[in-house]
This record gives C-alpha cells, structure tokens and sequence, in this order.
C-alpha cells in the first residue's frame, strides 16, 4: 500500500526534526525514536467519521475525569485548596502526590460525574480564581523542583459575568506565562475535551499528549457551527472541517505523542487507561528529568514559538 | 420589472437598512471622510471612537516618517484546508484585496516623541484582527526586535479572537506570543499594550494583557467571552457596560482609559518613564 498523504506529511516532520539545532544531543533521539513509533502505529488519515467519534468518546459521559487518574496513579495524594485571594474553584484541582515514588504537582480540570457535582464543578469550566490555584500550586512546584503534571478535561473556561469581571482573559494569559517561566519539567495530557483559552492556560508544558481519543480545539464544534454555519447542527462538518482529533494535532506539531485508550475508548477501561496514562507520563518525565532548568525553559519557548504556518 | 416578493419563503426579520460607516451608532451624527480622519475617527458630538485602521493607527502614534514595516510580507497559509461555507484562502484574499494588507497586523519599528520603540498594531478590518500563524509569528518577531535594539514595545489590539480556519494552529498563537513576551520580560524591555475595540477572546487571553501597562480606548469591549455567549449561557441581564473597558476599570483589570486623541501623548509619557538611565 503506498503511504497516505498523512503518513507523508508526518514523515516530513520527522525529517524537519532532525535538522532541527535546538534540541542537540541525547534528547533529539528520544524525540525522534518517539516520533518513528507514532509513524508506525498511525495508519490511515482519520476521516470526518473518526474524529466525530472522537468527539463523542472525549465527552462519554463515563469517561475518567481527571481524579479517577490521580486515584489510579498517584499515591499519597495531599489536594490543595483555593487561590489564597477569593475562592476555591471546584472545576479545577490542584495537589501533590507521588508518582513512582517522586513527588509531583498535579493540576487539572474536573467534570462531575451526577447533577450535584457537575454543578459545582461547573462541567470542568473554571473561573478565574481556578486558574490563581493553578498557578499558586505550579509555583509551589517550581519552588521545590517538583514535576508538573497537567491533566486538561474542559469545554473551555467559564463564560459568567462574575468570570469577566474577575479578568478571565488575564487569568489565562498568566497562567500561560506562569507554565513559560517555569524551569522544572512538565508534563501535560488532554484526557477528553481540550477547549480553548481554558485548555491551552494549563497546556504550555515541555512535553504535550493527547489520549487517542481526545480532542484539543480552538472552539468547540457547535460554537464553530454556530459562527461560520449559522447552525450549532452542523457540527459534526465544522469538525471534521477544524480537525481537533489527536493524530491531526501530531501531524500539526501540536503535541507530542498520542496516548493509547484501551480497545472501545477510555472509558471500557478505567485501571489500564490509567496504566497507559502513567507510562507515557513516566516516559516524558525520564526524558526532562535530567534536563537543566534553564535549559528546559528556553527549548519549552523555542517549541511553542514555533507553532505555525506561514509563508 | 416587478419585484417579487419573496419574504413568505423565510423566517428572517428584514434586515434593517445597513447604516453609512460614517455615521456615529451612538448619536447618529454623520462625518464627511476627511472630518472624520481629521477627529482620529472621534465622534466630535459624543465621544463615540470609529473602528480606526493600522496604518492610520500607526501614523497617528508616531513621529512622522519614523516608520519602518518589518515582515510585511508575511502570509498565511491553509494548513487545515480548511472549508466552511467558503474557503479560507478565498476569504483570505478578499480581506486582502479589501483590506491592502497581509493580515491583521503591522510591526515595525519607529519613535514616538523621538524615543525608539518597537511597534506591534492589529487591524480589525482583516477577518476581524483575528489572530492566526502569521499575527503570532509578527507579534513574536516584534517582540524579538524589540530586544535586539533595546527598544519597548507598544502594541495596538483589535481582535474579535483566535482564527477558527487555522484550528487548533490559531490556538497556539496564544502560548507562542506569551513565551515572546516572556523573552522580552527577561530582556527587561516594557512593553505598553492599548487594547482598541473590540479586544477579546484569544488575543485577551494572550499578550494583550501582559504589557506592563494597560490601557484602553474608552468603550473598548474586552471580554474573553462573548456577551452573547454570556448572556445565554447564564441568562441574566448582563450589566449596561459588561466587559467594556469602564468595566474592566473598575474590577482592576486595566490602569487607564485613554481617549483616543490623547494616546500618542500618553504612550510617549510612558516610555520616557520607563526610559529610566541604567
């Protein structure tokens, strides 16, 4: 079978890759050995089809939320509460745990699973002051030398009035600028819907994953469907049109690896989505661990800052 | 011929008459062109500031003839091939061919009152000052020239947000500008940032935010959401000024509102304060 135009398009990547200077050395290989290894599991382009589904499954009701990993792969997890200025925002949690013995920061958006939790929790969309305990814990860790570990689950921030005048805007762009100083290794997986400004404000990490059947997106498709269709029902076309499935982000250098779900989605499979998860974390970790800081903090800028297509 | 009429066939409302661009939509005061590009695009009556394009933006903030473009050249490109009810190249170029730039936003170095400054101006009239590949990469090379001549920078905002045609590219325009800003902050060079109206969305929830000082244009929306959105996803009557730039004042999120006329005299104060002898 001759390869895909996606396959080729990825392969290209990897050639880019490789004369790319800034990386240098031992970490370039790692980089490279990871990329051959996606090459090799991805077959076919995903179609208008596939990344509907995928759509579907990251927003499964069932789907693990950010605490059903930190249960299964954290130990000794100590949750830290509020933003030292307002409130505590339940829609995003924040803690110190330890991860194959290391202790690490983990910050992350949480859904609700019944209609009491989903209210508090706001379905994952936080506040402002979400982002402040987002940002006060990564600190925290930058402190310590402590790992960051970011698990993004949400349909974007919160849309309140309360949220506006609390400067929703500026909170994202801080915390973005936060996770930019920072000059200890850090880890980010989208674990189902990662929408936006609310996403991205927890996501400008050294390493970034996407599980297999997770989306990252600009809009969500029926706000896309919205503007550009006139009709939230077309949604279904506007993804297929804006592409927010993992293996188009990897094809874009948008993230770096895709993490596999179990046979059915992540859902099926609670405790080996939770194994697949941790060895891709773990993964990522070994390779920034040996990293210095400084260091780690110029080639986390030099990655995003060469996101883009242009002529 | 006779007209048919054809309104059985739809829902919609009629839509009202489109109103003259120089008419004010707050006191219906209407302005010759050269009235109005005299006025800064000001309404003279009641204050009201007219969606004002970059070049002429630019010509008003700094001294004359101290203007060089950097990166005008720049394009964007299609990388999703991307098509909704059109395709994206083709509304690309008809904003050009409307427009007679690249893309919503102008950087190149200048002086305002005779101090060096770098400056990054965003054009609403290009798909709305949406922010896609090209406008983080200038924004970005702004702030990279900026350090190399040892210069602030002085943006200008107008953007109604991300570019959907790029996708998830246009997303991460937002972190890409934040860890140029960063470089700059290191460089300890000031950056100034304006926000016209609107300033929303992704470029809110990016580098507009991040200058050392905040000002914007009185009446200016900043909103990382909509008002739209707001309203029908709380369904309460949003206040009169909700994610204006008075709002905004008031809830801390900004240092001054500017009107217009007196930006170039404000930003000129600023940079001679921040001009401090090493």
């Amino acid at each position: 079978m001759p390869p895909s135009e996606h396959e080729l398009r990825l392969r290209e990547r990897l050639s880019r890759l490789r004369s790319v200077p800034l990386l240098g050395g031992a970490k370039l290989s790692g980089e490279l050995q990871r990329l051959q290894r996606q090459l090799d599991r991805l077959g076919e382009e995903p179609t208008g089809d596939d990344i509907w589904r995928s759509v579907e499954l990251a927003r499964h009701p069932d789907r693990p939320y950010t605490l059903d990993y930190v249960e299964r792969l954290l130990e000794d997890w100590f949750e830290l509460h509020g933003d030292r200025a307002r409130a505590d925002d339940a829609a995003m949690i924040a803690g110190i745990g330890k991860f194959d013995g290391r202790t690490v920061v983990l910050v992350g958006q949480q859904k609700g699973r019944d209609i009491h939790q989903r209210t508090e929790r706001r379905f994952g969309m936080s506040n402002p002051e979400g982002y402040a305990k987002a940002m006060r814990v990564m600190e925290l860790a930058d402190r310590h030398g402590f790992p960051v570990i970011s698990l993004v689950d949400t349909p974007g921030a919160y849309p309140g009035v309360n949220a506006e005048q609390h400067g929703q805007g500026a909170a994202i762009a801080q915390s973005q600028a936060v996770m930019a100083r920072l000059t200890v290794p850090t880890v980010t997986c989208v674990i189902g819907e990662g929408g936006s400004g609310g996403a991205i404000a927890i996501a400008l990490a050294d390493r970034v994953l996407m599980q297999e059947h997770a989306i990252y997106s600009v809009i969500s498709p029926e706000g896309c469907a919205m503007i550009l269709w006139r009709d939230a029902g077309e949604a279904k076309k506007a993804a297929a049109a804006f592409k927010p499935d993992a293996a188009h982000c990897l094809e874009l250098g948008v993230i770096d690896g895709i993490v596999p779900e179990p046979q059915g989605g992540a859902h099926v499979n609670y405790k080996e989505a939770a194994r697949l998860l941790g060895d891709s974390i773990r993964e990522a970790l070994d390779e920034l661990a040996d990293v210095p800081g400084e260091e780690l903090r110029r080639l986390r800028r030099a990655k995003f800052r060469s996101l883009g297509v242009f002529a | 011929m006779a007209k048919i009429d054809v309104s059985i066939e739809t829902d919609d409302k009629p839509a009202p008459p489109p109103k003259h661009p120089n008419t004010c939509p707050s006191c219906h005061s209407h302005y010759r062109d050269d009235e109005l590009e005299r006025a800064l695009w000001v309404c003279a009556q009641c204050g009201h500031h007219f969606a004002m394009r970059a070049r002429a933006r630019i010509a008003s903030l700094v001294d004359d003839g101290s203007f060089s473009e950097e990166a005008a050249d720049l394009h964007s490109e299609d990388p999703l091939g991307f098509f909704d009810l059109r395709p994206y190249t083709e509304r690309l170029a008809e904003a050009e061919m409307s427009t007679g730039l690249a893309d919503a936003m102008i950087i190149g170095q200048g002086a305002i009152e005779r101090r060096g400054c770098e400056l990054a101006v965003m054009d609403f009239a290009f798909m709305g000052g949406s922010m896609g590949s090209v406008v983080g990469e200038k924004f970005s090379r702004a702030c990279d020239s900026a350090i190399e001549r040892g210069v602030p920078l002085v943006t200008v905002t107008a953007s109604g947000g991300a570019r959907m045609q790029e996708g998830i590219l246009s997303l991460m325009q937002l972190p890409k500008t934040i860890a140029a800003v960063e470089d700059l902050r290191d460089a300890r060079q000031a950056m100034i940032s304006v926000m016209a109206h609107p300033t929303t969305g992704g470029v809110l929830a990016s580098f507009a935010t991040l200058g050392d000082v905040l000002l914007a244009e009185p009446g200016a929306l900043m909103s990382f959401a909509g008002p739209r959105v707001v309203q029908e996803l709380t369904r309460e009557k949003l206040p009169d000024d909700f994610g204006r730039a008075e709002q905004n004042l008031r809830f801390g999120q900004i240092d001054a509102i500017v009107p217009r006329p007196q930006i170039r005299a404000t930003v000129a104060r600023l940079l001679r304060l921040f001009d401090a002898p090493v």
